[in-house]
């Protein structure tokens, strides 16, 4: 849960840089000029304010099974409604958006700084390690992410909770980071300043923190983004299979249970769409936050908008 | 570069995959702890009494992969196997073999995918180009940001929602499966239009989601295209728009799309397992839901190597397409 919010904290550090004008003005420009990423974080923001401050008004073992009366349809009590085992909804959908996020989060951070550092020591040492590197993610790339999980999640199902499947999805998070930001350093290396700083005799690791970082923060935040909308996505594929964790109420997890309870014979139209509208919120806000980081990060992007 | 070494790159690659991937299905259950798939065999021997027979299963496992071989004998004979297309048998449906359970599900997937792949292609593709082209109606450029939006929702949300509108709410369509429970597989149109009926809805969640990728790279191409000198040069000329925007916008700008067709098919397949499942679709996504259902561990692994060699073998294809579209890759061989 932190972790999620230190997603949220890290990404308006970002087009500071870009309107360097502080105060409501600057914000405004911001927002004129990218609109896509405003819109996103409003998004995300909203999604993370409504579930932690819904837990002030839903207690967690409301999320489980027998809390309330079944099948019930939204009303003053059960302002979601519940399902068909006497979940409280309400507090699932609650509950369930940060345990989906947090997945996200553990899957997208690993995987982000796995990716990074395999990609600075590659792009670094060059030479065999770099052309192993290299290869090794193009042949990876070519196995989609969920046939891969199915087959590690299946063998250790019993035991599985919300952190192991982030661990698990973090596994494969690492190749796309690893192959973006390695080109990215490729081009960074040659930049001049880069190469006065090599001049001056500064060391890697002061080069590398202190020259590059700043310039791929922008690209750091998108691909960090990108990282967490795959691996919910990833998670949610799992689940829908069965491979999630049975004890935990995500939003995935909502959905397999809600269609291996045929909530659509039993028209418990509730049921089918809360989830669904949480986790499509969470979908468009995170494409929209990676297409402005998209934007900040390239600024050929921006002039194609105008 | 040259043509047969972009080709020779390419099977290796293949060669590449195939092997990682068989080599995945070979040690992840081995790592994990307690082997899973003998423990399943072991459970389904206690259980006994049942139809299927699966002492000769065991038989037949402990002869190849059998505790006292060592490791790497084991690996090899396995990759023996592999080689011969043998995918062993379902352990919950003994005598079944692995490969005919994925023989009766392909078609069914294919159809979906083949279908549905190349409808978005070509709409998307269409669609974004027309969104900058000058002179086109806006109406086309208006509809780039749902588009957009809706291509960022995972196919089978898609799915769920369509299958509440119109099979539960209005019930103009079925709810789910390949065809109805009382219908005789024929030659029939009746019978064509009862399986076309069953793949709309799930048809619809897949090009609903995944028009919108192409749109967007193809709008980006065709505004880049759109800005050389030579297609000033073709209006100079004065050729036809039609031709134009064929000819000369289209041809250039579809080639970047072709190479994201091969890098995309991954999330298409991955999406469309999941389309399969939400609507009982009897394709190999459901046959993998039911094997990871029951732990049936070969079917799973036997599904999850098809399908991952058989969308290598598409990138391929997709990829050797490009030099036959670009004229420039076909002159550069030639001269080398």
């Amino acid at each position: 849960m932190s972790a999620s919010a230190s997603a949220a904290a890290a990404a308006p550090a970002v087009p500071a840089s870009v309107a360097p004008r502080a105060g409501a003005r600057g914000v405004l420009r911001a927002l004129r000029r990218n609109p896509s990423f405003m819109v996103g974080l409003t998004l995300i923001a909203l999604l993370i304010a409504f579930a932690v401050i819904g837990r002030f008004f839903a207690g967690w073992n409301d999320a489980f099974p027998l809390s309330a009366p079944p099948s019930m349809p939204p009303d003053g009590d059960w302002i979601f409604g519940t399902d068909a085992d006497g979940r409280d909804l309400f507090a699932v959908i609650v509950y369930g958006t940060l345990l989906t996020l947090k997945i996200g989060v553990i899957a997208g951070c690993l995987g982000l700084g796995i990716g990074t550092t395999l990609a600075f020591v590659a792009a670094y040492h060059g030479g065999w390690l770099d052309a192993v590197m290299r290869i090794t993610v193009d042949v990876l790339l070519t196995i989609p992410t969920l046939l891969v999980l199915v087959v590690i999640a299946s063998v250790i199902h019993r035991s599985v909770n919300t952190t192991t499947i982030g661990i698990i999805i973090a596994l494969l998070a690492w190749r796309e980071p690893a192959r973006q930001i390695r080109s990215q350093v490729l081009v960074l290396r040659e930049a001049q300043y880069v190469k006065l700083a090599i001049l001056n005799g500064a060391s890697s690791l002061r080069i590398i923190f202190l020259e590059m970082m700043p310039n791929l923060l922008p690209f750091l935040g998108a691909n960090l983004v990108v990282a967490i909308s795959q691996a919910v996505l990833a998670s949610i594929g799992l689940e829908a299979l069965g491979l999630g964790a049975p004890s935990e109420p995500t939003l995935g997890q909502t959905i397999y249970w809600m269609m291996n309870e045929s909530a659509f014979m039993l028209g418990m139209w509730w049921w089918i769409i809360e989830p669904i509208v949480i986790l499509i919120i969470l979908f468009v806000g995170l494409f929209l936050l990676t297409t402005g980081l998209d934007e900040i990060a390239n600024p050929r992007l921006r002039r194609m908008e105008a | 570069m040259h043509l047969v070494w972009i080709v020779a790159r390419r099977l290796l690659m293949l060669i590449a995959v195939v092997w990682v991937a068989s080599t995945l299905n070979f040690f992840v259950p081995r790592l994990a702890p307690g082997n899973p798939i003998e423990d399943k065999m072991l459970a389904q021997v206690e259980y006994g009494g049942s139809s299927v027979d699966v002492r000769a299963l065991v038989k037949a496992y402990n002869a190849r992969f059998g505790l006292d071989k060592p490791l790497l004998s084991q690996y090899l004979a396995y990759m023996h196997d592999i080689l011969h297309f043998d995918l062993g048998y379902s352990i919950t449906d003994y005598p079944t073999r692995v490969t005919t359970i994925i023989l009766h599900a392909l078609p069914w997937t294919i159809g979906l995918l083949f279908t549905t792949t190349l409808l978005a292609f070509l709409l998307g593709t269409l669609l974004g180009a027309l969104s900058v082209w000058r002179g086109a109606p806006r109406v086309f450029t208006a509809c780039v940001p749902l588009l957009m939006v809706m291509s960022a929702v995972p196919f089978y949300l898609f799915g769920l929602i369509l299958i509440y509108i119109f099979a539960t709410v209005l019930q103009w369509l079925p709810l789910g499966g390949g065809m109805g429970i009382r219908d005789n597989p024929s030659l029939s149109v009746a019978f064509a239009f009862e399986i076309l009926r069953h793949s709309i809805l799930p048809g619809a969640s897949i090009l609903l989601a995944s028009i919108g990728v192409w749109t967007l790279s193809m709008r980006g191409m065709m505004a880049t295209v759109q800005g050389e000198d030579y297609m000033t040069y073709a209006e100079a000329l004065g050729l036809t728009v039609k031709r134009r925007f064929l000819q000369y916008g289209l041809r250039t700008a579809i080639l970047p799309q072709i190479t994201l067709l091969a890098l995309s098919l991954g999330y298409v397949l991955s999406g469309s397992i999941l389309v399969e499942l939400v609507f009982g679709y009897p394709g190999i996504g459901q046959q993998l839901f039911r094997a990871i259902q029951n732990q049936d561990y070969f079917v799973i692994y036997g599904i999850v190597l098809a399908l991952i060699c058989a969308l290598a073998i598409a990138m391929l294809v997709v990829d050797l397409i490009n030099p036959l579209l670009d004229p420039r890759i076909r002159h550069e061989s030639r001269r080398a």
